[in-house]
């Protein structure tokens, strides 16, 4: 047993810091908080050619070979700098979908397009309101022609294409369709977190692939929601600490009653708290990791579990970070509310935390039982 | 990262396993949780049985009583002995806390007589720390220790000392010089409780039970030899006490989860087990993400140990939480049994009244080891480094500071 990353990954996480933190600065996340770009292109060239797309995938497709551990601390570096790219959809959600779903051949010829950022692709999966039901799906596919229309989905205003859930003859299954295709019509949602921008998907009657090996589609779902649940639990993480620090920085120079304001016992309580709530949810989250790099057993309750810790903490770190600011915390100027912004995000891709705790519950109890 | 044994360490468990399924005592549905008092004699018995079988503090040195292994051993010891209705902390004071101040400060010989002794609970220690006026500020306590030829006299109170009532030797922090700073003027020692001049006397809790005890010095004497660090060095030989006494508390401590889990899944209200409730639910989601994330939390912990680190203040998070959750538990357990939730009778409350007997004891965990607020302060301090609270003694000798009750 260890229950640590390696030194080799912790190297990488370094150099992904030490990139992310001269490259990526909150200046440089606000371009496209303030509309300038819907993602940044530049960066996320650069994400291209550091081969970050390509961590988790095999290197006769093209990835690089490493894993999902290098992938996690990749994440909670991409976390941290709040990086405004399209590096959830593209790469734990479209490619993990591919991985999961698509046969050999198309996983040879999409994978490694994927990972050489060829093409950025994302996820189209909800509908409406509320917990994802596959018997009520209204998006549907005749004569490989796909229709419907999706909500919320991630990066789906700029993605090149997109693994889309729908029914054909009444069976759930994933389709790969190419966004430029003129049947598709795009409109750009105003996201809670403009940094991480949601669209609004109609397709009507557009070619579609079917991904040839998605068998028990539920099954093929949950894997995918509980690979993606450890990634963003690492990315939530990683934005813990970055509200931590800020907080810390911020009180520990400003003065109040003769006094540093980081020296009042309430207010470094407050930073105490967040920082039980970060460690906590980064033990859950190292778990996950393993079980998700070990392809483990226990990967559902790991992934529920810190996915729900991740939210809890992030949530509660970046709200305090603004009350620890005072009135400049609530000011559009301070980067407080990227963070809090970024939390809220974060904590809704997948299904929001009541879905994950109720998960979280029945895995126990079915762990229990066995 | 590699959650699951190498191939050494599952021979380990294996080993460790079939050692507990022919010696250890089957947990039952209705386990329960049986007084302090009541689980010292078994405590004793199990201990020596462990000892024997050469499981006793895994990580010791085979020399002083110990097995010679790892944290991970330790670990995987830990993880399978839960899994028993065996007393296996019950000596935590001694073991974890004592045991660590003697390897580090004691002689050899000492090492070599008194340590596989606290091994096999033959010898039973206690932590004398606080006292009256010096909990949360134990720096502030008083009991004087003066050197007359090459012993100490010792004279004084100390206070709410666990165990003490059952111990054959104790860690005592003592003033030996009130001229000075009051961190500069402290003594450790390892003390005879068995001695003329040394009076326990238990003091009855709010749950009704006496696991704590008042014990007054009255000339007793320690020889030189049983000083534990340099004179004067109290203060930096007790907080290594300390930083132990957390590490070895967050493996231990209850936090109440596994109980509840338990009794959500067997209580029913209408017809119904409350598990399907799904207010109850919520409540067992975010309570298993914290009982998850210490037992998490503290492995890390111990695999940075295990590759030569010291346990660093972050071990004040497991304590901090696991306590206030074993109380918010033991409460929620009571509110769920509606008006039964009151009554304790052992046949008639769930898993023996332990929720009820835990709803009265909570309290003290919170405070034993340091209190909610001192644990923050550390971390706010220790692993924050956030600025250290002002002062009203600094700079001053110990005998102009006032302290403790002034009411
Ligand atoms: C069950 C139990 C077992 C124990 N076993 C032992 C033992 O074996 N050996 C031993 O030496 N001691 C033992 N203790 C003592 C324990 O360590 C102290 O009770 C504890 O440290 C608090 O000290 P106090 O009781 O003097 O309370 P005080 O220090 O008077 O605290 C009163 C209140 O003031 C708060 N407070 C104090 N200082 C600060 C501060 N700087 N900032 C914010 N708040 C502050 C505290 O948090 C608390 O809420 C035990 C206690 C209990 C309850």
């Amino acid at each position: 047993m260890n229950f640590d990353f390696s030194e080799d990954q912790k190297f990488i996480q370094e150099q992904a810091r030490n990139f992310l933190s001269s490259e990526c600065t909150t200046a440089r996340v606000r371009q496209t908080l303030e509309g300038e770009q819907a993602y940044d292109q530049a960066l996320w060239q650069q994400i291209v050619e550091l081969g970050w797309p390509a961590t988790a995938i095999a290197e006769d497709q093209g990835g690089l070979g490493l894993g999902y551990l290098e992938l996690c601390v990749i994440a909670e570096e991409l976390g941290r700098a709040l990086a405004p790219v399209p590096f959830i959809a593209s790469v734990y959600l479209a490619a993990e979908a591919i991985k999961l779903g698509a046969d050999k051949a198309q996983q040879d010829s999409w994978l490694p397009q994927l990972a050489a950022g060829e093409w950025i692709g994302c996820l189209a999966v909800q509908e409406k309101p509320g917990a994802l039901k596959l018997g009520q799906l209204a998006t549907t596919v005749t004569d490989g022609k796909l229709s419907g229309k999706k909500t919320a989905v991630l990066h789906g205003a700029i993605a090149d294409k997109a693994v889309v859930l729908a029914t054909e003859n009444d069976q759930p299954g994933l389709y790969l369709v190419d966004l430029s295709a003129s049947s598709v019509s795009r409109k750009s949602l105003t996201s809670i977190d403009p940094t991480l921008p949601l669209a609004e998907l109609t397709f009507d009657a557009v070619a579609a692939e079917k991904l040839a090996d998605c068998k028990d589609i539920q099954t093929l779902l949950d894997t995918l929601y509980d690979r993606a649940a450890v990634l963003l639990a690492f990315e939530q993480i990683g934005g813990c600490d970055a509200a931590l620090a800020m907080g810390k920085e911020y009180t520990v120079g400003r003065y109040a009653f003769g006094r540093q304001v980081a020296s009042f016992q309430a207010i470094k309580h407050k930073f105490a708290d967040m920082f039980v709530a970060t460690e906590l949810a980064r033990s859950n989250a190292y778990y996950g990791a393993w079980a998700l790099s070990a392809d483990d057993a226990e990967l559902p309750l790991a992934a529920a579990t810190a996915r729900v810790s991740a939210i809890d903490a992030y949530y509660e770190c970046s709200k305090e970070n603004i009350q620890a600011h005072g009135g400049m915390g609530f000011t559009w100027e301070f980067d407080c509310h990227l963070y809090y912004r970024r939390a809220q995000a974060l904590s809704l891709i997948l299904g929001g935390n009541p879905q994950w705790k109720e998960l979280l519950v029945e895995r126990l109890l079915r762990i229990k039982a066995a | 990262m590699d959650f699951k044994d190498t191939p050494e360490q599952a021979e380990f468990r294996k080993e460790v396993q079939a050692w507990l399924k022919a010696n250890a005592t089957a947990k039952t549905k209705d386990g329960g949780r049986t007084s302090q008092e009541e689980a010292y004699e078994r405590a004793k018995a199990w201990y020596q049985k462990v000892y024997d079988a050469g499981y006793a503090c895994p990580t010791w040195p085979k020399e002083y009583g110990g097995a010679g292994l790892t944290q991970i051993h330790k670990v995987i010891w830990s993880q399978e002995v839960s899994k028993y209705d065996e007393p296996d902390g019950y000596f935590v004071i001694g073991q974890g806390n004592c045991g660590p101040a003697l390897m580090h400060f004691a002689s050899e010989e000492q090492k070599t007589t008194l340590l596989p002794r606290m091994a096999s609970a033959e010898d039973v220690w206690c932590q004398l720390f606080s006292e009256p006026s010096a909990g949360s500020d134990v720096a502030g306590l008083r009991t004087k220790a003066e050197l007359k030829g090459d012993k100490w006299i010792v004279n004084g109170q100390k206070i709410w000392t666990s165990g003490a009532q059952h111990s054959d030797y104790g860690v005592i922090l003592c003033r030996t010089d009130t001229e000075v700073s009051k961190y500069r003027g402290m003594t450790m020692f390892f003390i005879d409780m068995k001695q003329p001049g040394v009076d326990v006397q238990p003091i009855k809790q709010m749950d009704g039970g006496s696991h704590f005890n008042e014990v007054f010095f009255n000339n007793a004497e320690i020889p030189d030899s049983q000083r534990l660090g340099e004179v004067g060095g109290g203060w930096g030989a007790a907080l290594l006490v300390l930083m132990n006494e957390r590490l070895a508390i967050s493996g231990v401590q209850p936090d109440g989860f596994p109980e509840f889990f338990e009794l959500v899944q067997t209580l029913e209200l209408d017809g119904e087990p409350v598990v399907n409730n799904p207010v109850v639910r919520d409540r067992l989601a975010t309570w298993y993400t914290r009982h998850a994330g210490i037992k998490a939390s503290t492995n890390r912990m111990l695999t940075a140990v295990a590759k030569g680190g010291m346990p660093g203040a972050e071990a004040a998070l497991g304590k901090l939480v696991g306590a206030v959750m074993n109380q918010d538990i033991a409460n929620y357990a009571l509110q769920l049994m509606a008006d039964t939730g009151a009554i304790c009778d052992d046949a008639l409350a769930p898993q023996k009244a332990h929720f009820q007997k835990s709803v009265l004891f909570a309290p003290g965990i919170r405070l034993a080891g340091g209190t909610d607020e001192v644990m923050r302060n550390i971390i706010a301090e220790q692993v924050l480094g956030l600025p250290q609270e002002p002062r009203a003694d600094k700079g001053m000798a110990f005998k102009d500071i006032p302290s403790g009750n002034q009411h």
